[in-house]
C-alpha cells in the first residue's frame, strides 16, 4: 500500500519539475539513457567492478553534461523496464536520480521526502537481504555521503520556517520521520553493527581477515557492499556528530579506523578529505591542537601532490573547497598553537600566500583580530544543524542559524581566554629564565594577574588526551621555582623509524613483484 | 544465573555496568532517556563518573528539546566542571541550546568555568562562595576542583609559595598545615623554609615542571609499527 502511495506522489513530483522545465518529458528515454542502464545493469549482474565504476563515475557524468544539465534523468518508471524490473537497481537508479537532482537543480519538500523513502527501502534490502552485488569503493562512499548531505540540508531547509506555504507545513507535519535524527543515525548504527566492520578491522590486525590489504573488496565473489557501507558509516557518523555538535561521540565513532595509515578511507579522495576534514575539526574544538597541524598538513600536502589526477572528477571542485577551508582551520590552529615546525615546507608556503597577512593580525588580540577568527571559523566550519523538529506554532521562526552561532560563540569565547596567550609566549622566546616581577612589568600586568596568565597558558596548552594522558601542545614551555620563570624550549621529534619501516615494506613489494617476472 | 551478593557495593558496580552497556548499545535510542536521568543523580550521590552517559543524555535532549530537564542539565554541568582539566564542561556545553545557556545557574556555571579555564582562583572561589545552592548539591566538588588546581599547579611551578597555593585551592591556617602535612607523607609534597618569606612547597615531580624528567621517545619504536614487517623478516 505504502509503496503505491509512493509511486503515485513519485508521478506528480516529476510533474512539478515539468512545469519547471517545459523541455523535459520524465517518460522520455534517449537512447544513450537505455544503453547506459542496460550495460550498467549487466555489468552489476556480472560483478565487473571495474566497467561498473568506469561506468558510474564517467559516463554518468557525461550523460548528465549533455542531456540533463538542467534536468532530471528519466524517471524510474521509465527505465524499469529495461533492467527486468529489477527492484535493486531501480533502487540505486533512484539514488543516483535524486543525487543528480540535488546538485543541479533544487529540491522541492517533496522530492527531499521520496529521496528519503528511497534511502530507507534501499538501506533495508542491504541490511536485511542478503545482497550478493559488488560496488565501487567510490559509489559505496558517495551513498553515504549523500545520504548525510541530505540530512543536512534538510535540517538546513527544515529550519527556514517563515518563508513555508500552507502546504509545506501539512507535509512536513505529515512526515514527521522523514529525515528524523534518529532514523538517521540508526541506519549508520545499523551498518557499522550488521556489517561487523568493528570486528573485521580488529581481527585484520591479528592477521585473520583480509579488508583494507583487499580496499575493501572481496575477491572471492562475495559482496561488498554492507561491509563498506559499515566502513564509510563511522566517518558519516563522525560527520554528523560534528554537525550536531557532538566532536567527542564523532571521534569516538571513527577510532576503529587507524588514520595515522592508509587505508580503505584513504580509497576514495572525498572520504579521505571527509575524514581528515571533521577529525581535525574536532580536534580543534576539543584543543587538541598538535594533533589538528598534523593531520591537517598530512592532507593538504597530499592534495596538493595529487589535485592534478583528479581535475576530470566530479567531485574536483569540492575537493578545491575543503582544501581551501582546511588552509582556513589550519591558520586557525596555528595562530592559537604556533608550531609551525610541524607543518611541511610547501604546505607552509600555500598557507602565507593565502594567509599569512591575517594571521600575522590574529596574533594580536584586537577587535580586528576577533573578527578574523570569526571569519575563518564561519568560512571552514561544518555547516552545523538543529536537528529536533520544529515549532509549528505562530509565529514561525527560523532556527537555521542558531546551531552555527552557537558553536562559533563558543569557540569565540574560547579564542577570548586565550587571548593573552600570544604576548607571554613572545616573551619567553627570547628569554631562558625571568622572574615574575620583571615579566609582569613588561606586560604590564600586576604579580597576581601574570600568575593567573600562566596558569592559563599552562592549561591551555597541555590537552588531555581521551586516556586521561596529559600531551603537551606548548611550542615554548617553562616552569616557575618559587617566583623565578624558567623557560625550557620544545624541539619536535622527527621519527625515522617510521619512514623506514614504510620503506622496507615497500622495497620488499618490489623485490616481490620481481621475483614474479619471468623471464623466458 | 549467578546470583550477586548483595553488598551496596556490588549493586552500585551492577548497576553502572548496566547503564554503560545500555548506551553503547543504544546510543541513539530516546527510549533510554529516563534510565540516563536516574544515572545523572546517581553519579552525584555516588560520586562517580560517566561522560559519555552524560552526552548521550545531553544528545537525546537535543533531539528532543522538550524533554529537557534544567535540573539535571545543570548536575550534568558541576560534574564537568569537577573533570577539569578535561574538556568536559565545552563538550556539554556545545550540545546546549544557547537559550537554555542564558538561564541564570547556567551563566553562573559558565562563569565559574571560565575562572578555572583561565586560572583565576580567587575569582573561583568567591564566586563558589555565593552559588553554594548549586556547587553543594553535588557531592565531592571542592576537593575536586582543588585536585584540579594542585594539577595546573604541579605542571607549573617546581616551588611555590604557600600563599599562592593556599589560595588556589582556598585551604588556610591550620587546615592547610594538616593538608600539607598529608600531601608530604603521601604524595611526595616536600615542604621547605623559604629564605625570609615564609614556606616554600616542592611540588611533585612531573616533566612539566622538570623538563628533565621528559622522556625522549625519539628513539622508541611502537610495536604495532614493528609489527608490519614481521612478515618480511621471517
Amino acid at each position: 500500500m505504502a509503496s503505491n502511495y509512493e509511486y503515485e506522489e513519485a508521478s506528480a513530483t516529476y510533474d512539478d519539475a515539468h512545469r519547471q522545465d517545459l523541455g523535459y518529458d520524465p517518460n522520455f528515454v534517449p537512447d544513450s539513457v537505455k544503453s547506459f542502464v542496460v550495460h550498467l545493469y549487466r555489468h552489476i549482474r556480472e560483478k565487473n567492478v571495474y566497467e561498473i565504476h568506469q561506468m558510474y563515475e564517467f559516463s554518468f557524468q557525461t550523460l548528465s553534461d549533455r542531456l540533463f544539465k538542467e534536468a532530471p534523468w528519466p524517471s524510474v518508471d521509465a527505465v524499469a523496464h529495461y533492467v527486468d524490473n529489477d527492484q535493486v537497481f531501480c533502487l540505486l537508479y533512484r539514488e543516483m536520480w535524486f543525487r543528480h537532482l540535488y546538485a543541479r537543480l533544487s529540491p522541492t519538500l517533496k522530492q527531499r521526502i521520496d529521496s528519503w523513502d528511497n534511502y530507507c527501502s534501499l538501506f533495508q534490502v542491504v541490511l536485511h537481504r542478503a545482497v550478493n552485488m559488488q560496488l565501487p569503493n567510490q559509489w559505496l562512499w558517495d551513498m553515504v555521503d549523500e545520504f548525510v548531505y541530505q540530512f543536512q540540508s534538510f535540517c538546513q531547509y527544515r529550519a527556514k520556517m517563515k518563508n513555508k506555504t500552507e502546504q509545506e507545513i501539512a507535509l512536513l507535519r505529515q512526515y514527521d520521520q522523514a529525515w528524523n535524527v534518529y532514523g538517521v543515525l540508526n541506519y549508520l548504527q545499523a551498518f557499522v553493527e550488521k556489517s561487523n566492520i568493528i570486528q573485521i578491522l580488529e581481527q585484520e590486525k591479528e592477521g585473520l581477515e583480509q579488508f583494507t590489504a583487499n580496499d575493501g573488496y572481496d575477491y572471492s565473489g562475495g559482496s561488498n557492499v554492507l561491509k563498506v557501507l559499515g566502513y564509510f558509516s563511522m566517518v558519516g557518523l563522525l560527520r554528523v556528530h560534528c554537525l550536531l555538535g557532538d566532536y567527542q561521540t564523532g571521534l569516538k565513532c571513527l577510532l576503529p579506523i587507524d588514520i595515522s595509515q592508509q587505508g580503505v578511507y584513504t580509497s576514495v579522495i572525498g572520504s579521505h578529505i571527509t575524514t581528515i576534514y571533521h577529525y581535525g575539526f574536532a580536534n580543534l574544538m576539543l584543543r587538541r591542537y598538535v594533533e589538528a597541524i598534523r593531520e591537517f598538513n598530512k592532507m593538504l600536502l597530499y592534495i596538493y601532490k595529487t589535485k592534478q589526477y583528479h581535475q576530470k572528477s566530479p567531485q574536483y571542485e569540492q575537493i578545491l573547497k575543503k582544501n581551501e577551508q582546511m588552509y582556513a582551520l589550519l591558520a586557525i590552529c596555528l595562530s592559537l598553537c604556533p608550531q609551525v615546525k610541524l607543518v611541511e615546507d610547501t604546505v607552509n608556503s600555500q598557507l602565507r600566500e593565502k594567509y599569512g597577512e591575517k594571521m600575522a593580525r590574529m596574533q594580536r588580540y584586537d577587535d580586528e583580530a576577533f573578527g578574523l577568527y570569526d571569519e575563518l571559523f564561519s568560512y571552514a566550519c561544518p555547516k552545523f544543524i538543529t536537528p529536533s523538529a520544529p515549532s509549528f506554532e505562530e509565529p514561525l521562526v527560523n532556527y537555521n542559524q542558531d546551531a552555527y552561532r552557537l558553536q562559533l560563540k563558543l569557540f569565540l569565547y574560547e579564542v577570548k581566554q586565550q587571548q593573552l596567550l600570544s604576548g607571554v609566549r613572545t616573551f619567553l622566546k627570547v628569554y631562558s629564565t625571568i622572574s615574575l616581577g620583571k615579566l609582569a612589568n613588561y606586560m604590564e600586568v600586576d604579580e597576581p594577574t601574570l600568575r593567573t596568565i600562566l596558569l592559563t597558558y599552562k592549561h591551555k596548552t597541555h590537552a588531555v588526551d581521551s586516556d586521561g594522558k596529559i600531551i603537551s601542545n606548548a611550542d615554548v614551555d617553562f616552569y616557575i621555582d618559587d617566583d623565578m620563570i624558567h623557560v625550557v624550549e620544545c624541539k619536535p621529534v622527527k621519527r625515522y623509524s617510521d619512514y623506514f619501516l614504510r620503506q622496507i615494506v615497500k622495497l620488499e613489494g618490489v623485490i616481490n613483484d620481481m621475483d614474479r617476472i619471468k623471464l623466458d | 544465573m549467578r546470583r550477586e551478593r548483595e553488598t551496596p557495593k556490588q549493586q552500585q558496580q551492577q548497576v553502572s555496568y548496566t547503564v554503560e552497556h545500555l548506551v553503547a548499545v543504544n546510543p541513539y535510542n530516546p527510549d533510554i532517556l529516563p534510565d540516563l536521568e536516574n544515572y545523572v543523580n546517581e553519579q552525584v550521590s555516588s560520586q562517580t563518573y560517566s561522560l559519555d552517559a552524560n552526552l548521550c543524555l545531553l544528545r537525546l535532549y537535543q533531539f528532543e528539546p522538550e524533554r529537557m530537564s534544567n535540573q539535571i542539565v545543570a548536575r550534568i554541568l558541576v560534574k564537568a566542571l569537577m573533570a577539569m582539566p578535561a574538556p568536559d564542561f565545552s563538550l556539554c556545553l556545545f550540545l546546549i541550546p544557547e537559550r537554555v545557556q542564558m538561564e541564570e545557574q547556567f551563566k553562573t556555571l559558565i562563569v565559574l568555568s571560565h575562572y578555572l579555564e583561565t586560572g583565576r582562583f580567587r575569582q573561583f572561589w568567591d564566586e563558589a562562595a555565593k552559588s553554594r545552592h548549586i556547587v553543594e548539591a553535588v557531592p565531592g566538588f571542592e576537593q575536586a576542583i582543588q585536585s584540579y588546581a594542585i594539577h595546573v599547579l604541579s605542571l607549573t611551578y617546581e616551588k611555590i609559595q604557600r600563599p599562592v597555593l593556599a589560595e588556589a585551592i582556598n585551604i588556610e591556617g591550620l587546615s592547610l598545615d594538616k593538608f600539607l602535612e598529608y600531601q608530604a607523607a603521601n604524595s611526595g609534597w616536600i615542604l621547605e623554609k623559604g629564605h625570609g618569606r615564609g614556606q616554600l612547597i616542592v611540588l611533585p615531580q612531573n616533566e612539566f615542571n622538570h623538563p628533565e624528567l621528559k622522556k625522549s621517545d625519539a628513539d622508541s619504536v611502537p610495536l604495532e609499527h614493528i609489527t608490519r614487517i614481521f612478515p618480511i623478516l621471517g
